[in-house]
């Protein structure tokens, strides 16, 4: 029942929305709990395990009963708290765990099994059979206690995620909050206000608290535009700061378009912000807390805070003949707004024998509700006084347990709140979160002007640890009324009385977990599940902590804290992982020939991050592996050209680059002469191989090292450790070039005579002899060539600046086709390679020494290098180690599998005589058969023998022969030409 | 967490790589022997306190910096880079 003439409303401004699919009406300012109630709606939701009705509990982000679902399909959002979400036109709610209807939940049943759902009762019940918890039991008791349910759909919004900086974070604005932002903008410090309220004022809106006798709303609008009006303080409404970390790192969630019926051109629903704030002020309101009493529970009972609430922001009386019960003075209000608005008052209930009066309503002093009935929502209460119990018709009760400072940010980084006997509260411990300071309510001060106060004081001086000047605030008259109340935390007597809504938690399970000896409240917790709910238990943590000291006989303080973790509200995954998605994931890195690669149709295969060609399919193939032969076959009888930009390139200048290389390669690279390449392995400090390449002298003091694509980062990061960390004297600098080049192999009997169209001087192979390398003239473009191959045939590799990629690409790959040649991808390439047994990571796999792939004589005996000394260690180098080899299969088409097992020819294949394993396989059209590349024990001295492969995983088994692993050209005429 | 690159300045912890304990600064000679060789590679304390740990700036200057931090409080007492923290 809407109130006319109250509220902070636009009544001008009607909108329409849906509830199970009834349509009402409501006003733009309403929350969609604030509609339900204007609309006498008072049945929201089903509660978790029993399927109770349930109400609308509170006013704010705490709310634990009234979820629902918004939206369907792939917008389909579940568990909205309806006290946090805007009203718009169009919206469309629907209540959530109830099955047909919400009217008629046949799940409610479970109530009257009740008995059977206590405390632990999966610890206790479905034991047996055993088979049926996974096949009946879990999936019966999923399907009947539950939450909200996504669509299945992909999720049809888009959310971001963003970085603020700022001098002072405020968070919260309420009377401190506001304080402490305006005391800190005026000083002319960069200020964040965040407020998880669409409107600005926090419990200013909900009460009729003066301020310089100002209405409370009246002076914060009046804040507001003085914050407004100043460039250093930003204003984040809708943001919950969510959770605190490290260096004053905050994570903050913004609710960018949950308020509107559309999503707005290109805005996303939610914004994940990090707030990196060098001071920070936790102005972050009270949370009250009900009273646990026997079915406490029914739609009608609502905290007294958030009638006051409704009341006085909405406009709303949530009953026609409203009971306040509370053991505190705060409670006297809700009675005093309500009379003061029209709204029958029939009782106010304080279980103070002391109460001060309050006139002009049926009072009882020294009073306790103890029970109530109702059907689908409240109809009576009983009350137990002095002289027995009195009955009062009533249809909303407003009840108040006293109020919890909202002290969960400090906890974020194992801060435990200290007990405050004087108003029964855990209140934060300062220094909890460096640099955060707790002002007003969440630091127990709970007047108007003790919030006023504590804000000023908390922004002053976070100002001066800023060094900023602050001139002391002149504070505006408020209200500073002590808070006194007597703690009440359940009432006893039959029934169950809750304290956890969300979880379904009650008095008898707390105590029930005590009598079990789940004594400490961590076992406790998760022995009823108490505050484990998505709302974590903000109502009820502090009651149920209390029941639990009472039944064990002990104080609050000595029983513990519940550990209060991030999120302070819940976030969405999506929120969490904003722009990491689809292609978001990951960055993708092209090469310049990357457009001429799909438009040849090529698939393309990832390296790292890179996207590689896997092969050139020619019409008529069906088969990629008569791709891959053909090119295979390029290369070996006419030419082929390959992109190879993805390696790692890096520039190596300095009067001592020499030495650098020296130091992180095996062999000697200061004896290389320029316009020489060399290929070089390189160690990790454990001796292990880490990596390999060739490394191209330019100039005397001028080297560029090539890595392998995968390694390329690596590499980076160890050249520079080794240049800063281990030889800071050395005149070195380092500068990765990957993609200032395009790079690309041309390789083949016909490669000369592909690049000598190409190049402004024709190559003369006396000048340009294997392993030489030096500038060239490309069409007129300054390049670099190498004669290297990793193919085995006479390859060169050309280098032009990126810009000139594609163009080059064109043109090698248009004039090797006019000489019977073309593209070729990554499986022609692995192919050449292990016919020419190169290694690649594949055989360089982290695990292997240079002895074991037959290198140990290049790590030089003349000089230390990184890995030497541990390269040496017994156990590196001896008999017995698992060393590369070749494998061929007896018989034309034995299958060769990477991954698979050697063995002796007539050993059966189990661990204990394993004797090595399978790196590389391929066909090869060279050959004509399958080939690959293996290490096996002692190895090199077994070529000749026969050996059993073993797929134990596809059940495959082949002799194969042990063979050199070089099987093409063994002496290498080919590639020296 | 927030580390101060010597050349950049503050910056989030995600713009870095983790190497391990600053112990790695300190190589030893090719001869220094099996043990010395042994605690380089191998050995890391686990301190509950204070330590001083190598992170590369590999999304920013490119930098290897030393940071001293405190374990238990997550508190960053200072940084070098590690060129300067050798020499
Ligand atoms: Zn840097």
């Amino acid at each position: 029942m809407r109130i006319e003439g109250k509220g902070l409303i636009a009544r001008d401004h009607r909108v329409s929305f849906t509830f199970d699919g009834v349509r009402y009406s409501g006003f733009q300012g309403d929350t969609l709990a604030s509609a339900l109630l204007a609309n006498g709606v008072r049945l929201v939701a089903r509660s978790f395990k029993y399927h109770r009705p349930r109400g609308i509990l509170t006013a704010g982000s705490e709310e634990p009963n009234a979820l629902v679902t918004i939206g369907t399909g792939g917008r389909q959002d579940p568990n909205v708290r309806a006290t946090v979400q805007e009203l718009y036109d169009g919206l469309e709610a629907r209540s959530q765990n109830r099955w047909p209807s919400l009217n008629h939940d046949l799940l409610s049943v479970n109530d009257l099994a009740a008995p059977f759902f206590g405390a632990g009762f999966y610890y206790k019940t479905f034991m047996w059979p055993r088979a049926f918890w996974e096949k009946l039991y879990e999936p019966m008791i999923r399907k009947a206690a539950g939450l909200g349910a996504l669509s299945g759909e992909d999720n049809a919004d888009r959310y971001e995620r963003a970085f603020a900086f700022c001098d002072l974070l405020v968070i919260g604005a309420g009377p401190a909050g506001l304080m402490a932002a305006l005391v800190a903008g005026r000083a002319g410090a960069d200020v964040i206000l965040a407020d998880e309220d669409a409107r600005i004022g926090g419990r200013l809106l909900a009460e009729t608290y003066e301020i310089d006798g100002k209405p409370g709303h009246v002076w914060a609008e009046e804040v507001l535009a003085e914050l407004r009006a100043m460039d250093n303080v930003r204003l984040m409404t809708r943001t919950t700061v969510a959770g605190a970390y490290d260096h004053g790192t905050f994570a903050a969630l913004e609710r960018v378009s949950h308020h509107r019926a559309d999503r707005g051109a290109g805005a996303p629903l939610e914004c994940f912000w990090r707030i990196v704030a060098r001071r920070s002020v936790l102005a972050a309101g009270a949370l009250e807390r009900p009273v646990a009493f026997r079915d406490n529970d029914r739609p009608g009972i609502m905290t007294a805070g958030a009638v006051r609430a409704y009341l006085n922001r909405w406009g709303v009386a949530p009953g026609k003949a409203v009971t306040v019960f509370g053991n505190n003075d705060d409670a006297h209000r809700t009675a005093r707004d309500l009379m003061a608005a029209g709204v029958h008052v029939a009782g106010l209930i304080d279980s103070r024998h002391d109460a001060p009066e309050v006139q002009g309503v049926h009072m009882i002093r020294g009073g306790q509700v103890c029970g109530s009935t109702g059907r689908r929502s409240l109809e009576a209460i009983t009350v137990r006084r002095a002289g027995g119990e009195e009955r009062i018709q009533t249809d909303c009760l407003a009840m108040s347990g006293g109020w919890n400072p909202s002290v969960h940010l400090t906890c974020h980084m194992n801060g435990r709140p200290a007990w405050r006997r004087d108003i029964a509260s855990f209140v934060p411990v300062a220094g909890a979160i460096p640099g955060l300071r707790a002002a007003g309510a969440c630091n127990g001060a709970f007047s108007t002007a003790g919030c006023l106060r504590e804000g000023a004081a908390a922004a002053v001086e976070a100002l001066e640890d800023l060094g900023l000047k602050a001139s002391e605030p002149t504070l505006p008259a408020a209200d500073d009324t002590p808070y006194a109340l007597e703690p009440l935390w359940a009432v006893p007597g039959k029934g169950r009385a809750w304290l956890d809504f969300q979880n379904d938690v009650t008095v008898k399970d707390v105590k029930q977990a005590a009598v079990e000896n789940f004594r400490s409240v961590e076992h406790m917790k998760r022995y009823t599940t108490q505050g484990m709910a998505t709302d974590q238990g903000k109502n009820s943590n502090v009651a149920a902590l209390a029941v639990l000291a009472d039944a064990t006989g002990r104080g609050i303080p000595e029983t513990g804290t519940t550990t209060f973790r991030p999120p302070y509200s819940p976030i969405a995954i999506a929120a969490l992982g904003a722009g990491a998605e689809g292609k978001g994931f990951q960055p993708q890195r092209f090469t310049t020939s990357h457009a001429a690669t799909v438009a040849r149709g090529a698939p393309l295969i990832e390296a790292g991050l890179w996207y590689r060609p896997s092969y050139f399919p020619k019409p008529g193939e069906t088969d990629w592996r008569q791709s891959c032969d053909r090119e295979v076959g390029y290369v070996r009888n006419a030419v082929g050209v390959a992109d190879v930009s993805t390696l790692g390139k890096i520039d190596i200048q300095g009067a001592d680059a020499a030495k650098l290389l020296d130091f992180v390669y095996t062999n000697m690279f200061s004896t290389l002469k320029v316009g020489r390449v060399r290929y070089g392995l390189m160690l990790r400090e454990d001796g292990h191989v880490m990596d390999d390449g060739t490394t191209a002298r330019l100039g005397e003091d001028h080297y560029v090292m090539t890595t392998t694509t995968a390694a390329a980062g690596e590499v980076m990061k160890h050249l520079e450790f080794a240049t800063q960390g281990l030889h800071p004297e050395w005149d070195v600098s380092l500068c990765s070039v990957t993609e200032h080049w395009a790079q690309f192999a041309v390789a083949g009997p016909k490669a000369r005579e592909v690049l000598n169209g190409l190049l402004d001087t024709p190559l003369d192979p006396q000048d340009w002899p294997f392993m030489s390398c030096g500038a060239v003239s490309v069409l007129g473009v300054a390049g670099r060539l190498f004669r290297i191959s990793f193919s085995g045939e006479e390859g060169y590799e050309i280098a032009v600046p990126a810009r000139y990629g594609a163009s080059l690409f064109d043109i090698l790959v248009k004039r090797a086709e006019g000489l019977g040649g073309g593209p070729y991808g990554m499986e022609a390439l692995n192919v050449l390679r292990i016919e020419k047994g190169f290694i690649t990571h594949s055989e360089i796999h982290g695990r292997t020494t240079a002895y074991d792939i037959g290198m140990g004589g290049m790590v030089s005996a003349r000089k230390d290098c990184i890995g030497k000394t541990m390269s040496q260690r017994p156990g590196l180098e001896e008999p017995g180690r698992e060393c590369l080899v070749g494998l061929k299969p007896v018989g034309p088409d034995g299958r060769l599998l990477a991954g698979a097992h050697l063995y002796r020819k007539e050993a059966e294949a189990k661990r204990t005589n394993d004797q090595g394993y399978v790196t590389s396989v391929c066909h090869s059209p060279t050959l004509g058969h399958m080939i690959g590349l293996a290490f096996l024990a002692d190895g090199p001295e077994r070529h000749g023998e026969i050996v059993k492969m073993v797929d134990g995983l596809r059940g495959v088994t082949t002799l194969c022969e042990v063979v050199n692993p070089v099987f093409f050209d063994a002496d290498g005429g080919r590639m020296r030409g | 967490m927030r580390i101060t690159c010597p050349h950049c300045g503050e910056r989030d912890h995600r713009e870095f790589y983790y190497k391990g304990h600053a112990l790695a600064l300190e190589r030893p000679s090719p001869d220094a022997g099996e043990a010395a060789w042994d605690d380089y590679v191998h050995q890391r304390e686990n301190p509950a306190g204070v330590t001083r740990d190598l992170w590369y700036h590999e999304g920013g200057c490119g930098a290897w910096v030393v940071v001293s931090r405190n374990t238990l409080t997550h508190e960053v007492l200072g940084t070098q880079a590690a060129s300067e923290a050798r020499a």
